[in-house]
């Protein structure tokens, strides 16, 4: 299992929940996973054409997919992963 | 420069800390600060930097004092409702420290004025609360050269980094390319924010800031700090260059202050 980490924004798909499971072989994987138990979160991290929209970013372990192999990053049992978007309140 | 029997007495407590001393204290009363909003972080930013004997600290806010505001902006009081943000935090500042200079500018920042503004001084902290100030701040303050320290939050969460790309760490734009267009994401009123969230990411600003400027500790230029006041957990993630930054890149696309800066209010 993946342990994923959903930001504040992203909450009211998860019920509320700041962290979820998933069993994902990639990261594009686990999107669609997310995206069938809580419908929505897909539109919320790709665009029309299914590319990681630029303002939200996704770490493996601390590390941006965008330096790995992107939406092909590979995942394994225990890996966490954070969606991290651009948030600019002051 | 010396320090007076007044500083040495009113900085003591900092000035017998061994990575600040007096050179160190003499450092930071000629230390030059930029406060990109006079809100939710600048207030609690501002408070520690002028605390700190900050020699030159400035105001940079459109707005004026709101009722609303008072949850969380700790440098202006019910008595401030209806001033300018710069001249009610202006009388917070000079009542806690009277040694310092502020320079306050009741305006919001754009293309035009913003670069011979953050060229005045040495580090500038974006405590905007809005996408497109952000990006223009960061824009400018790298062809300014300037160390930014960039905090921003939503609703119980909080983020924090340094922008030295002139220093070979990575710009704002390496973390977040693009801002979200506007109307996909909850617009300021409707978000809401923790007050006290706001004071545990500016006074990290004011420290990352005091940091920079006495060259002590560890930067955090290549991580991005992720606060969770919930469930009450910092992270940090990685915070690489980006070599297809279009900003600070080998091939930039953007090289002046030229782009469209005018993505409405979205958080």
């Amino acid at each position: 299992m993946i342990k994923v980490r959903i930001p504040t924004p992203l909450r009211p798909l998860t019920k509320g929940q700041g962290e979820v499971e998933a069993k994902a072989g990639s990261v594009l994987e686990m999107i669609e996973t997310l995206n069938q138990a809580h419908p929505g979160i897909k539109d919320r991290l790709c665009d029309e054409t299914g590319e990681l929209r630029r303002f939200v970013n996704i770490y493996v372990n601390e590390e941006d997919i965008r330096f790995l192999n992107g939406k092909e990053t590979f995942l394994k049992d225990g890996d966490e992963v954070s969606i991290v978007p651009a948030i600019a309140g002051g | 420069m010396e320090l007076t029997d007044q500083q040495i007495q009113r900085y003591s407590r900092q000035i017998i800390l061994q990575d600040v001393g007096g050179k160190g204290q003499i450092k930071l009363n000629k230390a030059k600060v930029l406060l990109i909003g006079a809100g939710g972080l600048g207030s609690p930013a501002a408070l520690y930097l002028a605390a700190a004997g900050i020699g030159t600290i400035g105001l940079v806010d459109g707005d004026v004092v709101d009722l609303s505001n008072l949850q969380r902006q700790i440098l202006h009081s019910t008595a401030t409702i209806g001033q300018p943000k710069v001249e009610s935090g202006r009388k917070t500042l000079s009542a806690i420290n009277p040694d310092i200079a502020i320079n306050t500018y009741h305006q919001l920042v754009d293309a035009d004025n913003i670069l011979p503004l953050v060229s005045q001084y040495d580090i500038v902290l974006d405590g905007s609360d809005n996408f497109a100030t952000r990006f223009l701040v960061n824009d400018a303050c790298f062809f300014a050269k300037k160390t930014l320290i960039s905090a921003s939050m939503f609703r119980f969460e909080g983020q924090l980094t340094t922008i030295k790309p002139h220093e070979g760490y990575p710009c704002y734009r390496c973390l977040y390319p693009e801002p979200p267009p506007a109307g996909l994401v909850p617009n300021c009123q409707e978000a809401g924010v923790l007050g006290v969230l706001a004071g545990t990411m500016g006074i990290l600003q004011a420290s990352e800031a005091i940091k920079e400027i006495l060259g002590i500790g560890e930067t955090i230029a290549n991580k991005l700090l992720i606060y969770d006041a919930l469930e009450m957990k910092f992270r940090k993630v990685g915070r690489p260059k980006d070599s297809a930054c279009p900003l600070c890149g080998p091939n930039p696309k953007i090289k002046d202050l030229s782009s469209d800066y005018t993505v409405t209010c979205t958080i």
